[in-house]
């Protein structure tokens, strides 16, 4: 262990590695997204995922925000345990008819001001599943959305702009 | 003692059924063969309803042999195979929810699937003293998928565990029902995220087996190296990740740096970093070039070079194995009974693979293990993960050596026919049943995730652990919420 520690203070982090072209749009974005960040939130956004009836890939590439090459916790976007410590609610799947009051609650239980953020397609309009009849067809039309993130999952630097894109709006 | 092909031979053998056969029987053959699964001599692969019919899967582990059993049920109820053998009992409960076909005598009469309109649930009861309750979910802490947990504790000590599943339903089998092929493959692959690769092969078999069809050769080389990134992506994030419900974040983050590094090979090579969209009935729309074997002949070396690292790291930090070690033990008689698949019944002495066992191209050509232990801890399924990462890297390069040149996609006839399909997943073996009608369509479609018979398993494996233990549990076992529900 002693090793990988060591190894942690002599080697330049992931992060800054010599850029790929994605990555030199990544560290562009960092910089809006700070600022804005700073200027609207003081430091720090906190967001509550919330599944409501994801195929869970999704769920994978918001997962993959955390990992070494996007870290968003640097931006001060950070994931929370609960509602009540949420400011921004990031929702994904189509919404099922037996996640709808969860989801309602969820909402209620966020302290304002708070935002909703609907990851994926079938979050915007139930996608390849709208039309079930166990599917209520879009988190807009349980809960109130500033803005819809398209992507079949969207890749983590499309879920990345995409909350850029609210803080801007905030 | 009837073995599988007896059983089929005493039914009604239906034409078009492939590539395994289909046979409707009698209601006492039907109870026969749900005793053979309960004495163990065969293992429950599904159960599933159609139009008045109910089918039920079976395998003979040891011969590789399959059938599948139709019973009529004139009257909307047939005699419940989980009374005699539990494994079924999860399935039954669906069934009825979503078919409407009651399983008579079936020993739990509560819906499963269909949460109705806010009904309380009635859960199992815990009697003794000093016990008490913890609700968790369906909104759980993480970034994760919904459910619902209530556990009964005696002060720390789980006495038990129930699951209630179902949140995640979407109906996917009724919009399968008159969808053309293209629709039902999107369909298949989002049935369970992580799972995009195996579902798509598992859809695109089992209609090649409905229509009597072979992809070219290249195309199931292109889809081995597809389903082996999957098992990669899936395996290197999950094993970091479970350190990490260990409080061991160090793991979870050199992990979490190989699985982007997988998923963005995947993206060069394929065009999308799940691979969705790849693959179709008669072959892959995604041909690699050279440019994409150079980034996997890469990947390969640079997973080979920094992983070994990790594993020592594993295997070397005390303090985490004190927490993986002998921690949620899965017996390998309930592992055998349940037939669970993947590493949860391979670290439970229960060595089945489908690419192995029921093998399919171009898995017949190359050479592999499939590694197995008996302790059935924690501790047990990271091995088995672990020296599964290895297996699929050395797939990889005998796939990429062999890669046969040539078309990718063939097209597909328009008539009916039935085709099965079992297909091994990272997470264990997918089954995919589906009939075709005469114009094309897909008539009905099963898709039974393997985490129908991996989650009861959880409930008996978490009893007598900590309730700070079950995270871990539970991300040893990832089960898939969204492929169990539907």
């Amino acid at each position: 262990m002693l090793k990988f520690l060591l190894q942690g203070l002599t080697r330049p982090p992931l992060t800054e590695a010599p850029p790929a072209p994605e990555d030199a749009e990544l560290a562009a974005l960092a910089a809006r997204l700070q600022a804005a960040a700073r200027r609207r939130l003081g430091r720090s956004l906190s967001i509550r995922e919330v599944d409501a009836g994801s195929c869970n890939a999704c769920e994978l590439e918001i997962h993959a925000l955390n990992n070494a090459y996007y870290d968003v916790e640097r931006f001060g976007l950070r994931f929370v345990a609960s509602p009540r410590h949420a400011d921004v609610l990031l929702v994904t799947g189509p919404v099922t008819n037996n996640m709808r009051q969860a989801l309602e609650r969820t909402y209620n239980a966020t302290p304002n001001p708070k935002w909703v953020v609907a990851v994926g397609d079938c979050a915007i309009d139930g996608g390849c599943f709208a039309g079930s009849a166990v599917v209520e067809g879009g988190v807009s039309k349980i809960i109130p959305v500033d803005i819809h993130i398209p992507g079949c999952p969207p890749p983590p630097l499309e879920t990345l702009k995409g909350l850029l894109t609210l803080l801007e709006q905030m | 003692m009837p073995a599988l092909h007896d059983i089929i031979r005493e039914g009604r053998l239906i034409a078009g059924h492939r590539p395994w056969p289909r046979a409707m029987v009698s209601a006492r053959q039907w109870q026969l063969a749900a005793a053979e699964a309960a004495d163990g001599r065969l293992t429950l692969s599904g159960l599933w309803g159609d139009a008045g019919v109910v089918h039920m899967a079976l395998l003979d582990e040891e011969s590789g042999a399959a059938a599948v059993l139709s019973l009529e049920c004139p009257e909307g109820r047939f005699p419940s195979v989980g009374r005699l053998h539990p494994p079924a009992i999860r399935l039954e409960r669906a069934l009825r929810d979503i078919h409407g076909l009651e399983p008579v005598d079936c020993p739990d009469p509560r819906p499963w699937i269909d949460h109705g309109a806010g009904a309380p649930y009635p859960f199992l009861t815990a009697e003794g003293d000093s016990l008490h309750q913890i609700a968790v979910g369906p909104v759980h802490a993480g970034i994760i998928e919904p459910g619902h947990f209530r556990f009964t504790a005696n002060g720390e000590t789980v006495v038990r565990l129930e699951e209630r599943l179902g949140y995640v339903h979407r109906g996917i089998e009724k919009l399968m029902r008159g969808a053309m092929l293209e629709q039902g493959a999107k369909l298949a692959e989002r049935v369970s995220g992580d799972s995009t690769v195996a579902y798509a092969l598992a859809f695109a078999r089992a209609v090649e087996a409905a229509l009597e069809l072979e992809p070219p050769p290249r195309a199931l080389y292109i889809r081995g190296l597809m389903a082996e990134l999957e098992r990669l992506a899936n395996h290197l994030g999950d094993i970091g990740a479970i350190c990490n419900d260990a409080s061991f974040a160090m793991m979870h983050a050199h992990c979490g740096i190989l699985r982007e590094r997988v998923l963005r090979a995947a993206d060069g090579c394929f065009g999308h970093r799940l691979m969705r969209d790849c693959i179709r009935p008669g072959g892959v729309v995604k041909d690699i070039d050279g440019a994409g074997l150079a980034l996997l002949e890469a990947l390969v070396k640079d997973i080979r070079s920094y992983f070994p690292a990790l594993v020592k790291l594993y295997d070397n930090t005390a303090s985490l194995q004190d927490r993986t070690v002998t921690t949620g033990i899965l017996k390998p008689a309930l592992a055998r009974q349940y037939g669970a698949g993947g590493y949860v019944g391979r670290a439970s002495g229960r060595a089945f693979d489908v690419r192995r066992n029921i093998a399919y191209p171009p898995y017949d050509e190359l050479e592999f293990d499939v590694p197995s232990l008996s302790d059935g801890d924690v501790n047990a399924r990271v091995w088995i993960r672990i020296r599964e990462v290895e297996q699929s890297l050395s797939l990889i390069e005998q796939m990429m050596a062999r890669l046969p040149a040539g078309p990718v996609i063939t097209t597909l006839p328009r008539c009916a026919g039935e085709g099965m399909s079992l297909v091994e997943g990272f997470r264990g073996d997918v089954l995919i049943w589906l009939r075709l009608g005469d114009d094309g369509r897909i008539a009905r479609c099963h898709l039974r995730d393997p985490s129908w018979f991996q989650w009861p398993l959880l409930e008996a494996v978490i009893e007598g652990n900590i309730v700070a233990d079950f995270p871990l549990c539970n991300k040893s076992f990832n089960c898939s919420y969204a492929g169990h529900d539907l």
